[in-house]
């Protein structure tokens, strides 16, 4: 974020300084867009995201909860794609597209919930343990970043979720408890150089508290580094809901992609060959996580200009 | 000091298993129903048996005490027993240890050697078709879930193609030069996923530190030299650049438990991760408390072998 104003200085002087810096957001925000447009991957990702985000909100107008009740479901069970099921059914003869996109929403809100859950961990571990750089309190947080950091974040999230039990709240829990660490370690780095800048020293000679200076002067700065971050974060969450379903600790009355490959992984979807029960929850995994990622890369690049000189083309 | 350097690591890694036990013992205290509840559940355990296991681990103690008797036990590598077969833990794991490092360190070999190759010559050629093709291919490899490329290869290869066993360590328990055909035929769609998925982290780390190497003065300076190209890249880039890439493989090594059971449980492979989703299964807590335990116990010792290593390797490291 840049301090320089880029209307004529007349304008400037009839807004009110809270005008002003909403107006220098919208500004940064518009050059921030300009820099994402122009990136092909990250236009790409964002279209997915756009698209599944649709499908996972309109999916009750799509799919009705009938279609998706195993006691009420009609197809044959175990088909592979006929008329009427175009991915065929799954072993209680529900149709595996009903399936997948009822199973956006719980997989988006999930890997969503869970990643703000540790991108709001770790920013204020991060934004904390770095403006007090090299005091007890740092060395403290920095110490519990460290830890989680080296932990095995997946046996970790087994522990956590076969002792808490399955459901749906306890698996966005133990997601967000296990992936707070990178954030927190990227955004204290940061926030140890932004307490260095002159306009945070003006503020504290001014008198302002160090809770105020936190959340009004540094987290402003160090807010596009965390959005980028959690970007990527969401990937990792998405991916972390699938492996946890996989094993058989996800939660069993709601129907996710992770839970989908789990049932089908469970009906011997291998031995037997149902491979139209299988392969789309992954391959809708897949290119939300590829999404996210390229969108995260791109963000990344935008924000930290010492990155740009590695972009891809 | 390098000594200083070392005995700091040491100390913090000493710090670290420590957190690890005292996670552990609260994580498994605080669980709906108390431990002597779920031994009690076990049907193996005899009564004698069970009081024994109480006593031993002082369950019949207050919490302060239950702590240190616990710290006690475990370090001198009593782990308790399974309350489902009862037998005991340490026996368990030992006897599951075999098979997951083999699995996973053949694994973590092959994508680290392909991975670190790929992405020397990717960034080495940065912009070109083997570098894009490098880079999005390792992208997509890490966007896919291992536990459902597992199951892609079960499905397209030991399905459809026949190829190879559907799972399992061997058809049968023979010995010799054909068990071992054996054992190798059962290990190959199991590595290939572990592989594929391990490779991608391996190619984009490597390729990033090969671009930053590139744009050193000293690069630059070979050049002026009128060395060619292959030698710079072999005598003066790959070798800086490779330190990043080697913090990673030593990490994965850590890693080994963490990622062996999905691909385990997918291919029914007899390792610690199998072990692992049983005892999710059947709430077997003290298997996966030992299950934590040991592979928070690989990963810390993994990172401390690296950063004594790297000590060794960039002098430059005892500066900071």
């Amino acid at each position: 974020m840049s301090a320089e104003a880029s209307s004529p200085d007349v304008t400037v002087r009839s807004l009110s300084p809270r005008q002003l810096t909403w107006r220098r957001r919208r500004d940064s925000f518009g050059r921030t867009w300009v820099l994402f447009r122009s990136n092909g991957q990250a236009m790409a990702g964002l279209i997915i995201l756009v698209l599944f985000g649709l499908i996972a909100i309109f999916s009750p107008l799509i799919v009705s909860d009938d279609a998706v009740d195993p006691s009420m479901a009609s197809g044959p069970p175990n088909s592979p794609p006929i008329a009427g099921y175009p991915l065929g059914t799954d072993g209680f003869g529900r149709s595996v597209l009903a399936l997948l996109i009822v199973g956006s929403r719980v997989s988006l809100v999930v890997g969503l919930t869970a990643t703000i859950g540790a991108v709001v961990i770790g920013a204020t571990v991060g934004l904390v343990s770095g403006y007090y750089g090299g005091t007890k309190i740092d060395r403290v947080l920095s110490t519990l970043t460290d830890w989680f950091l080296v932990i095995p974040w997946l046996v970790l999230a087994i522990v956590l979720a076969a002792i808490l039990g399955a459901t749906l709240l306890n698996v966005i829990l133990v997601i967000a408890v296990t992936s707070w660490a990178m954030t927190a370690r990227i955004v204290r780095a940061q926030t140890l150089s932004v307490r260095t800048l002159p306009y945070v020293e003006r503020a504290r000679a001014l008198g302002a508290s160090d809770a105020s200076i936190i959340t009004r002067h540094v987290l402003p700065n160090v807010f596009p580094v965390i959005f980028a971050q959690a970007v990527l974060t969401v990937a990792v969450a998405v991916l972390s809901e699938t492996t946890l379903a996989i094993l058989g600790l996800g939660d069993p009355t709601s129907i996710s992609w992770g839970i989908i490959i789990e049932e089908a992984f469970n009906a011997g979807a291998m031995a037997n060959g149902y491979w139209w029960w299988m392969i789309p929850p992954g391959l809708c995994i897949i290119a939300v996580t590829l999404a996210f990622t390229m969108c995260g890369y791109a963000l990344e690049e935008i924000f930290n200009p010492r990155l740009r000189r590695k972009e891809i083309k | 000091m390098r000594l200083r350097y070392i005995a700091r690591k040491c100390g913090w890694a000493l710090l670290t298993l420590w957190f690890v036990l005292t996670a552990n013992f609260f994580l498994f205290r605080i669980m709906p129903g108390d431990p002597i509840g779920l031994l009690a559940r076990s049907t193996r355990l005899s009564p004698e048996a069970l009081q024994q296991q109480i006593h031993l681990f002082g369950l019949d103690q207050p919490l302060p005490q239950q702590y240190v008797t616990y710290l006690r036990q475990t370090l001198s590598g009593n782990l308790g027993v399974s309350i489902i077969s009862g037998t005991d833990v340490s026996e368990m794991l030992g006897a599951r240890l075999w098979p997951t490092v083999l699995l996973v360190g053949l694994g973590t070999l092959i994508a680290a050697v392909i991975g670190v190759l790929a992405g020397i010559k990717g960034g080495w050629t940065r912009g070109s078709g083997f570098d894009r093709g490098s880079l999005y291919s390792s992208l997509l490899l890490y966007a896919t879930p291992e536990g459902w490329l597992g199951m892609l290869l079960l499905i397209v290869f030991a399905g459809s193609l026949g190829w190879f066993p559907a799972g399992g360590y061997a058809s049968n328990s023979g010995s010799g030069a054909a068990s071992v055909g054996d054992v190798a035929r059962h290990l190959f769609l199991p590595v290939l996923t572990l592989a594929l998925g391990y490779v991608g982290s391996f190619v984009i780390v490597m390729r990033s530190s090969m671009i930053d190497v590139k744009e050193e003065e000293y690069i630059s300076t070979a050049r002026a030299k009128g060395l060619n190209d292959a030698t710079i890249r072999r005598h003066h880039a790959v070798p800086n650049a490779f330190l990043p890439s080697f913090t990673l493989i030593v990490l994965s090594v850590g890693f080994i438990l963490g990622g062996a059971i999905v691909v385990e449980t997918v291919f029914s492979w007899p390792g610690l991760g199998l072990l692992t989703y049983q005892a999710i299964k059947d709430q077997d807590y003290p298997v996966l408390e030992a299950v934590f335990l040991i592979s928070s116990g690989a990963v810390i010792a993994a990172n401390l072998i690296a950063d004594i290593a790297y000590g060794y390797l960039d002098p430059r490291v005892e500066e900071v």
